[in-house]
């Protein structure tokens, strides 16, 4: 058993296309790092030195892990992570 | 080109001038691979802004559960500007991360003409098309 993450398209060029991809770990930190050992550079489109990217939405399960413990939030096999970029934008000229 | 069928048309419109001056976003799901927009899902703009719109993360996670459940893709994403042109902005630009979709502007600006147009935002590129309204 593993945890299974769910990839949205704009990051499949990251994981060979693949619309889920498995990993390990404690805590959803842990398992960004697992996954970016074998698909490199897709924690950088998920995380800075921030913790969580502001544009990009992770669920565990069906949660929004900012309501959770963000990066810290713990995770277990069977899990299932969901990654989908956040719909934003607007008038403003930032 | 994007073709929308009037009823659909119609209700983002509807949308758009519903939520004024905030802006208002929505998605039409169609079919996967279709390029066929069917289904109206007006959103909520957590933001609430007239400058500004993001999807409430836990609806969004909903519709696009839904979608997926439905064999669907969001073939529109669409929100209004207030007080400007149909015309994605650089903060639209910047987070559109839908290569599929067709992105939508409403400009409500004149009360009384609503400019509806359409276009593909692919790695920072804008490009324009038409949009066809059919019955």
């Amino acid at each position: 058993m593993a945890i299974e993450v769910r990839i949205p398209t704009i990051l499949r060029t990251y994981t060979d296309g693949a619309k889920q991809v498995e990993g390990t770990g404690s805590t959803l930190g842990e398992l960004l790092a697992d996954l970016d050992r074998k698909h490199g550079g897709l924690r950088d489109r998920l995380v800075d030195d921030g913790g969580l990217r502001r544009f990009v939405n992770v669920y565990l399960n069906d949660e929004d892990v900012r309501f959770l413990a963000g990066l810290d939030t713990p995770v277990k096999d069977g899990d299932t992570v969901t990654v989908l970029p956040a719909v934003a934008g607007g008038a403003t000229v930032s | 080109m994007l073709i929308l069928s009037k009823d659909l048309y119609d209700k983002i419109v509807a949308h758009a001038r519903a939520d004024h001056p905030d802006e208002a976003c929505g998605v039409l799901a169609g079919p996967a691979g279709s390029d066929r927009p069917e289904r109206f899902i007006p959103m909520t703009n957590a933001a609430r802004s007239p400058t500004f719109y993001e999807f409430d993360s836990t609806e969004q996670f909903g519709v696009w559960q839904e979608m997926d459940d439905r064999d669907e893709e969001p073939v529109v994403i669409y929100h209004s500007h207030t007080a400007t042109e149909a015309y994605p902005s650089r903060t639209d630009i910047s987070y559109a991360n839908e290569p599929g979709a067709h992105y939508v502007l409403v400009s409500t600006r004149d009360p009384h003409d609503s400019e509806v147009r359409s276009y593909r935002i692919l790695d920072g590129q804008v490009s324009e098309e038409p949009v066809t309204v059919v019955e």
